[in-house]
């Protein structure tokens, strides 16, 4: 019955069918085979990854909860913890927009809250293709009212994140979703299934046949009648979400229950078999009893299913009653379907028929690991020496291309339709460098931000990894935060391809570089492969999100300038560094050159300085430099103040004007304080070892950049912010 | 006195609410369950942003029918004091407490940022705190927060100053371009004929904490809190204001 197509539909070769056969001893009939080729999927089972994801510190005084578990956990102090991930939702997205865009939240929130800890903050990582094309117009339109309609209608605040764009988007966009819970340290829950005799509770949404696996196979083989085959896009209910967000929160500050997992890919079957396994126990399930929405439903679309807005309890047999009533209060049901048992087996029976019978281990943990060929990553197109490359006549107009380009350009088109307030912790409003959110009852303050520059990655990984950590953590700094874990989203092409296994290795020892540098643990995370469409490969694109803390938000840093007159100081180093840069892809039409280069040492040196500057109450305002350089992150802090202050600059040195300009060297932060401060300022950065120069002065109606005595740039504030402001709403004005 | 924060099944600013009510503003406050008949004895009722029942059919209807709102419905009748924001003004406009009814934003999206309202009627329980033409600088957050009335309603509503906020810019002038949603007469907030219900779209309880940019919308606690305590001397005396927590 199992032959060649068939495993090939399922994604299995035959060397992993030969290992299944030893693994349980039998022939796998056609729903074992399912259960195990979604649990050994990519998706699931990480086998190109591991033998890599290994090389992350997951290490620290802080870690409560590592990877391996639905979402990693950090130790904040005061009794709290933070539980956070990101997660991709790629292909989904691009298939059905919103729908994807939607249920990749609502699976990043059932993540978090499966654990215990209230949702508090989502922020999103998108990439897309450029604006200018309509169907990139239409994605982009329906992924962010999809974030919107379900994080909006759940009630969490979307409080940032990044997008960029990029022809290596066209066909494959990226959207990783990431949430941030927080819950009491002694009440977090885990994905274990203990106690035998203990019940098996299905609570939520009834399973339906969406989503069932991209393997499913042709209806010859299921029933007799030809069902229509549906879309592998499931589909959102946020209303349904925020019931089982209030009803299981309930149930596990009440100590109802002993393990809940929720039903995310792979569905029954990831939470069943993964439950046991983790308890070191064995599962039995009577498929009949799962509530069904549709009838005729075989067992394998059982449980391949990934209908949303579903979880899997277990409780005492004593407390099956209070749960229910629980759930009773939020309109839910909650039948028992199953039990723990000793053994560790799945047994799963359907019509008084046993239909699986497998060992859970082998499932969960015996997946194969690959160590697939690599190849050097190519090297990047050269970019022409800065000698050959024209300066542009006019650098205002260059300047204004390069603020008005759909990555730089203001993204509240964007931000606004997400309700960014909700929970009302939120101190900083979407645009600042960070994220950041009030501890209700203390002092303290949560920053979070997302960074990946795919660009940069494409032209060198291992650097471009080290810089989206790097530039992550900058961002906090510039808030005053101090980074305390990472969670990432390894964004890539196909595996299979050396040289995108090439890329990935690289990416991951810059990532592991950095994070050890920082010394911030890696709490788990997500890995996207197969990021190829018709031939094409996105730019590899890890995606980093870091979290951080602050002892007092009264003093959190912001990126506008406040007042006339205020110094002007710019920490760290320029360079003749253009390559990767936002200028030499919109002036020059070029994503080529090395990008620019990470010292991590220095980097790490540079934000101790800005935070212990913003801590010691000297600086005023605080906005990291990174793509378009110093005019663009002069012109932010412009717009960021509230009457849109100008500012002239004036530096000495030998940089041509675009380099000085456009250049995109890292670890450098702009920051004003008031003038009779700057002297201590620069004081300090003397004293820590970090090269700080008072540039100019805040006011005007300018931005004025001059270079050894010769002004290279005057841009009326209003003239580049609206090129900033309505570059992105005019893609998307209705067209008549 | 005594706040009810009203919870539906996907209310999601209630704990938003009740926290402002009972840390910021220190009052007493219970919560109010959208299954029972029971309003607890409190003097104002508040019907808190979200999206009842999914929103689903459409903003607000279904929470009309629930039970508790047949009771908020007879407290109303009685005088007793309703406030609604954003999906509980939408609430009250399907429960038939306040005229008109909600249509998309002009834009067809969904709209979070800080708006500026100005004080039409300072003489209401929700306004006295302010003044007449006082902006207030007050997020709003919705998809339906486009105002309708007919031509005949909207003329009544007007001449009886059932206006009680009008979208403007930060100067107080009743702008297009202010009027973010495209509300008729750039209508935020109205209350009823008898002035007890008032209903209106931005949230003042995102705007009554320093850290979060705004204390504006604490005019409109600050309004309710001393028109009830002035109605009631005897009975606040008999409450005892709760000790001050730390408030942030």
């Amino acid at each position: 019955m199992i032959d060649k197509s068939l495993l090939e539909r399922h994604n299995l070769t035959e060397d992993e069918y030969r290992l299944i056969v030893e693994l349980i001893g039998k022939e796998p009939n056609l729903t074992e085979l399912g259960i195990f080729s979604v649990m050994w999927s990519e998706h699931c089972g990480y086998k190109s990854s591991r033998v890599h994801l290994k090389r992350l510190p997951t290490e620290g005084p802080r870690v409560v909860q590592g990877p391996g578990e639905n979402a990693g956990v950090l130790d904040i102090g005061g009794g709290q913890v933070v539980v956070f991930k990101i997660e991709s939702h790629n292909h989904p997205s691009y298939i059905e927009p919103y729908q994807g865009a939607a249920t990749g939240v609502g699976g990043i929130l059932r993540d978090i809250f499966t654990m215990g800890a209230r949702p508090v903050a989502v922020m999103d990582s998108l990439r897309f293709g450029p604006p200018d094309d309509a169907k990139n117009r239409s994605v982009m339109e329906g992924v962010v009212s999809g974030i919107s309609g379900y994080g909006n209608a759940f009630g969490v605040p979307t409080v940032g994140g990044e997008i960029y764009f990029d022809p290596c988007y066209n066909l494959n966009p990226l959207v990783n979703v990431f949430c941030l819970g927080l819950a009491d340290k002694d009440k977090v829950f885990y994905a274990k299934a203990e106690g035998a005799g203990n019940k098996v509770l299905y609570v939520g949404a009834k399973t339906g046949r969406d989503g069932i696996h991209g393997a499913t196979m042709a209806s010859a083989e299921f029933g007799k009648d030809t069902e229509h085959k549906r879309p592998n896009v499931q589909v959102g209910d946020p209303f349904k979400e925020k019931l089982l967000l209030e009803a299981c929160l309930e149930v596990m500050d009440r100590g109802l229950i002993v393990g809940i997992q929720d039903m995310g890919a792979a569905g029954l079957t990831c939470s069943t078999t993964e439950m046991a396994a983790k308890g070191g126990m064995g599962v039995v399930i009577d498929l009949d009893k799962v509530p069904q929405r549709e009838s005729g439903m075989t067992p394998y679309e059982i449980l391949l299913s990934e209908s949303q807005e579903r979880m899997l309890l277990v409780a005492e047999p004593g407390r099956v009653a209070e749960v229910q009533a629980v759930f009773a209060k939020w309109d839910l049901d909650a039948p028992v379907i199953g039990e723990v048992v000793e053994g560790g087996r799945a047994r799963m029976s359907f019509k008084g028929e046993v239909v699986v019978d497998i060992p859970v281990d082998a499932v969960v943990n015996l997946c194969p690991a690959y160590d697939r060929p690599i190849a050097a990553p190519a090297p990047p197109p050269p970019a022409p020496p800065l000698e050959d490359l024209p300066l542009p006549a006019d650098l205002g107009e260059a300047f204004l291309r390069v603020l008005s380009s759909p990555t730089v350009a203001d993204k509240e088109w964007v931000f606004r339709q997400y309700d960014h307030m909700v929970q009302v912790n939120t101190a900083l409003l979407p645009g600042a460098d960070a994220a950041l959110l009030r501890i209700k009852g203390s002092k303290r303050a949560l920053a979070m931000t997302l960074d990946g520059n795919g660009l940069y990655t494409r032209l060198d990984p291992r650097t471009g990894a080290r810089i989206a950590v790097a530039e992550a953590c900058r961002n906090l700094a510039c808030v005053g935060a101090r980074p305390i874990g990472v969670t990432n989203c390894l964004n890539f092409g196909n595996p299979e391809k050396p040289e995108v296994m090439g890329q990935f290795e690289q990416a991951v020892t810059g990532i592991s570089e950095a994070c050890r540098i920082f010394g911030i643990p890696v709490t788990g995370g997500n890995v996207s492969f197969y990021n190829d469409t018709e031939g094409l490969s996105i730019h590899p694109t890890p995606v980093l999100g870091v979290v951080g803390l602050m002892e007092d938000i009264g003093m959190a840093a912001t990126p506008g300038f406040k007042a006339a007159g205020d110094a002007v100081v710019l920490v760290g180093e320029s360079f003749a560094e253009l390559g990767g840069t936002e200028y030499l892809r919109t002036v020059h039409g070029l994503e080529a050159g090395a990008p620019p280069a990470m010292d991590l040492e220095t980097e790490k040196r540079h934000q101790e300085f800005v935070i212990e500057a913003i801590e010691a109450g000297l600086v005023r305002s605080a906005h990291d430099l990174s793509e378009g350089g110093l005019a663009v992150a002069l012109a932010e802090c412009a717009f960021h103040s509230p009457r849109r202050l100008g500012c002239e600059v004036a530096l000495d040195g030998p940089l041509r004007a675009d380099a000085l300009l456009f250049g995109e060297s890292q670890s450098r932060v702009l920051l004003s304080c008031r003038k009779k401060d700057a002297a201590r300022l620069l004081a300090l950065a003397a004293s820590r070892g970090v090269p700080a120069r008072a540039v100019g002065r805040v006011g005007g109606a300018d931005l004025a950049v001059a270079s050894d005595g010769r002004e290279v740039l005057r841009v009326p504030v209003e003239t580049a912010y609206r090129a900033w402001k309505d570059a992105l709403p005019a893609y998307f004005k209705v067209r008549t | 006195m005594k706040f009810g924060v009203v919870q539906f099944p996907g209310s999601n600013c209630d704990h938003d609410t009740f926290h402002v009510l009972s840390e910021v503003m220190k009052r007493p406050t219970v919560w109010l369950w959208h299954k029972d008949h029971d309003l607890r004895g409190v003097d104002c009722v508040v019907l808190p942003g979200g999206f009842s029942y999914g929103d689903y059919l459409r903003s607000g209807a279904i929470a009309r029918f629930s039970p508790l709102m047949q009771e908020v419905k007879a407290f109303a009748r009685r005088g007793g004091r309703v406030l609604g924001i954003c999906n509980g003004f939408q609430i009250l406009l399907e429960l038939g407490l306040l005229p008109g009814a909600m249509l998309r934003n002009k834009d067809l999206k969904f709209l979070c940022q800080h708006v500026h309202v100005r004080i039409e009627n300072d003489k209401t329980d929700f306004t006295r705190a302010g003044r007449k033409g006082q902006v207030l600088r007050i997020p709003i957050a919705h998809f339906d927060g486009n105002y309708y009335a007919p031509p005949r309603v909207l003329r009544e509503i007007e001449r009886r100053r059932q206006v009680v906020f009008r979208y403007c810019d930060a100067n107080g002038r009743v702008t297009d371009a202010a009027n973010v949603n495209g509300s008729l007469n750039a209508i935020a907030g109205i209350r009823n004929e008898a002035g007890n219900v008032l209903g209106l779209m931005p949230h003042p309880e995102r705007a009554s904490e320093r850290i979060l940019g705004s204390l504006d919308g604490r005019t409109v606690f600050a309004s309710l809190i001393a028109s009830l305590e002035r109605a009631r001397p005897a009975r606040r005396a008999a409450a005892p204001r709760r000790k001050a927590r730390h408030d942030r």
